[in-house]
């Protein structure tokens, strides 16, 4: 039987990015299985929060993430290798100067 | 690259301070002024003042805007480069512009301005970016100078919004500020080079500071006393340093820099004040730093209109992505394909409009 909103089977998979301080961005810290976006935020606060470790929660269904392909990694990458005068310390500045 | 932290659309001597209390929502408004008090961090999805809302979108999308006409006067010089190791430097560097530009457009759009407003609004002249931008690149030591003083100017400005009141713009100031050391030591790096070399370079080097120095003075904007903005901004925790001590700051720490380097800074009242610890400097022509603000600086047409060329001409790129993807979504849906051929057709109309 085909119906057009297929019940769900099985809890779809949440990822989940915890604020571990105020003003600090949400980082990355796992993902966990919840009915919907409210349940997975509860889910989220008892998984992995239980000892103080955010003050704020995002959860992002896993099936909206593009990811970068593992194959990709020396295309994507490889060119910024040989840039090194990107980084400030390419820059020979003499010592009287002091902090630029 | 650089914000001016005031509002243009008034003119100067008709401005006076915003009020600085909300009666939209008192009580939201108490636990706001708490946060703000308490040094903390406001959040996109927290309650804020329509004012305060207002105040950033204008700052951090003027902010965004000078990232990407900044781009313009170096990338004059990108063809000129004197070697493929400067070559590679200034694009790279012009490559951090746009990138910064973009994280600040994004920082923007989380108060709930679309990045079309904030385009259209710089294309038609509503909305300024750093005048700083609107004088041209006469030489190649402009490129540098532009990346010790311009950026030198612009990193004093940008390392106390690092701690800005509203968290994306903070965080993304922090994410500019690390990128922003390899721009001015590059700039200063290559003037060194070319204070090596022959009268010439010398005496071009010398005439590149001579013509930027006064303008990366104004980049902090007016004098305090005459900036009643920066009050309110200073009490919701966007600007943390006033414009003069900002301005003092730059100054105390290039004129040990332009010694080591061998060039005159071009005012005759510039004498270290052992009293006041600091540097004394001249006044600044700021009839000629509003007259630029308001459109009448050597390149302003030039540069707004290269940016809407731009724009205009990245057009069908725009078009024929989002006609890929909406193919990729629906096959050979006829009635959506139509709808979307309408769609950017209005949407032209607008930019011409903006033009």
């Amino acid at each position: 039987m085909s119906t057009t909103t297929p019940a769900l089977k099985d809890w779809p998979l949440w990822e989940v990015f915890v604020r571990s301080k105020q003003g600090l961005e949400h980082k990355h810290c796992g993902s966990l299985h919840a009915s919907d976006a409210q349940h997975a935020l509860q889910m989220a606060r008892d998984v992995y929060t239980r000892r103080q470790e955010g003050v704020s929660i995002w959860v992002v269904p896993s099936k909206s993430i593009a990811a970068s392909a593992p194959e990709d990694k020396d295309a994507l990458f490889d060119p910024a290798a040989d840039k090194i005068y990107r980084h400030p310390t390419f820059y020979d500045i003499p010592e009287e100067v002091g902090h630029m | 690259m650089y914000t001016q932290s005031f509002n243009v659309q008034e003119t100067p001597g008709q401005k006076k301070a915003a009020p600085v209390a909300s009666l939209e929502n008192p009580e939201a408004q108490t636990r706001f002024d708490a946060r703000i008090d308490a040094d903390g961090k406001i959040e996109p999805q927290d309650w804020m003042p329509e004012a305060y809302r207002k105040t950033l979108v204008r700052q951090i999308s003027q902010h965004a805007h000078s990232e990407i006409v900044g781009m313009l006067p170096e990338g004059n010089w990108i063809s000129r480069a004197p070697s493929l190791k400067r070559k590679a430097i200034l694009i790279a560097k012009v490559q951090d512009e746009g990138g910064h530009g973009l994280y600040l457009y994004s920082a923007a759009e989380t108060l709930g301005t679309g990045r079309d407003q904030m385009l259209a609004d710089l294309h038609s002249g509503k909305a300024k970016y750093s005048s700083i931008f609107n004088y041209p690149t006469l030489n190649w030591a402009d490129v540098g100078t532009i990346g010790w003083l311009v950026d030198g100017a612009a990193i004093m400005n940008q390392i106390p919004l690092c701690r800005c009141s509203y968290g994306p713009y903070a965080r993304a100031m922090i994410r500019v500020c690390k990128e922003e050391s390899f721009h001015q030591r590059q700039g200063y790096e290559a003037l060194l080079v070319m204070m090596q070399g022959t009268a010439e370079q010398k005496a071009m080097v010398q005439d590149s500071v001579n013509r930027f120095w006064w303008k990366c003075l104004a980049m902090f904007g007016p004098p305090d006393a005459n900036s009643p903005h920066s009050e309110q901004a200073m009490r919701w925790g966007i600007k943390r340093i006033s414009n003069d001590d900002l301005r003092q700051k730059f100054i105390d720490a290039t004129v040990p820099q332009a010694n080591v380097l061998g060039v005159t800074l071009p005012d005759p009242k510039l004498k270290w004040n052992e009293e006041r610890q600091h540097y004394d400097h001249g006044e600044i022509d700021w009839d000629e730093f509003w007259a630029t603000v308001n459109g009448n600086g050597p390149c302003n047409h030039e540069r707004l209109s290269t940016r809407v060329k731009a724009h205009n001409d990245g057009q069908w790129v725009r078009d024929a992505a989002l006609a890929h993807a909406n193919k990729q979504l629906c096959g050979t849906d006829q009635e959506l394909r139509s709808n979307f051929a309408l769609s950017s057709t209005d949407r032209k109309n607008q930019h011409k409009e903006a033009a």
